[in-house]
């Protein structure tokens, strides 16, 4: 499954919920706001493990938009619009974490 | 693959109408098709034929109309959910006459319906994807 999540993990907690609830062969793309949880000392320790595992992703406008190119943490996958959609085509069922 | 999208807020105030519109591009440009789009909740207020933004901002309305969604008999694809959009005051020229209201608001490229279309485009399409806030 891919899994979206489009607020910072300061303003929700929903990437939290999200990572609580996924399964081993999901992924995460972050957009819009949840971009900032792909920034190094933001929560980031929270998709660490995932991210070295090659599972998190993270929308290339968004990120450029939010000011955070330069500090992205390790290992998170950039994605454009494209890559969105392979994603979406590639992972089957879509849950949208709002 | 067949791809339908839900979309609950509003343009402008937040981001997800403009995040599904550039999704939605970005699909048709890889060659799937975009079986649907439900315009719910909030999302119905995409549809007004009405938006006038400044000169220098993008027209999120025209944006989606300009992606030219339809079926096979040529209705437009753009779906507003018909108790969102009565309750907001979204009208087509339907609705208002049977409501007694003087006006309309939907862009023709989009066109009122119910929440019937939502379920059907989860049955019909590959794949369902939401954009809200």
């Amino acid at each position: 499954m891919l899994h979206t999540v489009n607020k910072s993990s300061f303003e929700r907690n929903s990437l939290q919920s999200c990572l609580n609830t996924i399964d081993d062969s999901s992924v995460i793309l972050l957009i819009e706001d949840g971009v900032i949880s792909a920034a190094k000392n933001s929560k980031s320790f929270m998709l660490a493990e995932l991210a070295t595992q090659g599972r998190v992703y993270a929308l290339q406008g968004d990120v450029e938009a939010r000011g955070i190119s330069s500090k992205l943490a390790d290992n998170i996958k950039l994605v454009d619009y494209a890559g969105f959609v392979d994603l979406v085509i590639e992972n089957g069922t879509a849950v949208s974490w709002v | 693959m067949k791809i339908s999208i839900q979309i609950n807020e509003g343009p402008y105030q937040h981001q997800a109408s403009d995040t599904a519109y550039q999704f939605a591009k970005a699909a048709i440009a890889k060659g799937h098709e975009i079986f649907r789009v439900f315009f719910y909740h909030d999302g119905v207020d995409n549809a007004s034929r009405f938006t006038v933004p400044p000169q220098d901002d993008r027209n999120i309305v025209n944006n989606w109309a300009s992606l030219d969604i339809k079926n096979a008999d040529g209705e437009p694809e753009l779906v507003v959910c018909v108790a969102a959009a009565l309750r907001r005051g979204m009208l087509d020229e339907g609705e208002a006459g049977k409501n007694g209201i003087d006006g309309n608001n939907i862009h023709p490229a989009f066109r009122i319906s119910g929440l019937g279309q939502l379920i059907e485009a989860g049955i019909q399409s590959d794949r369902l994807v939401v954009f809200g806030d």
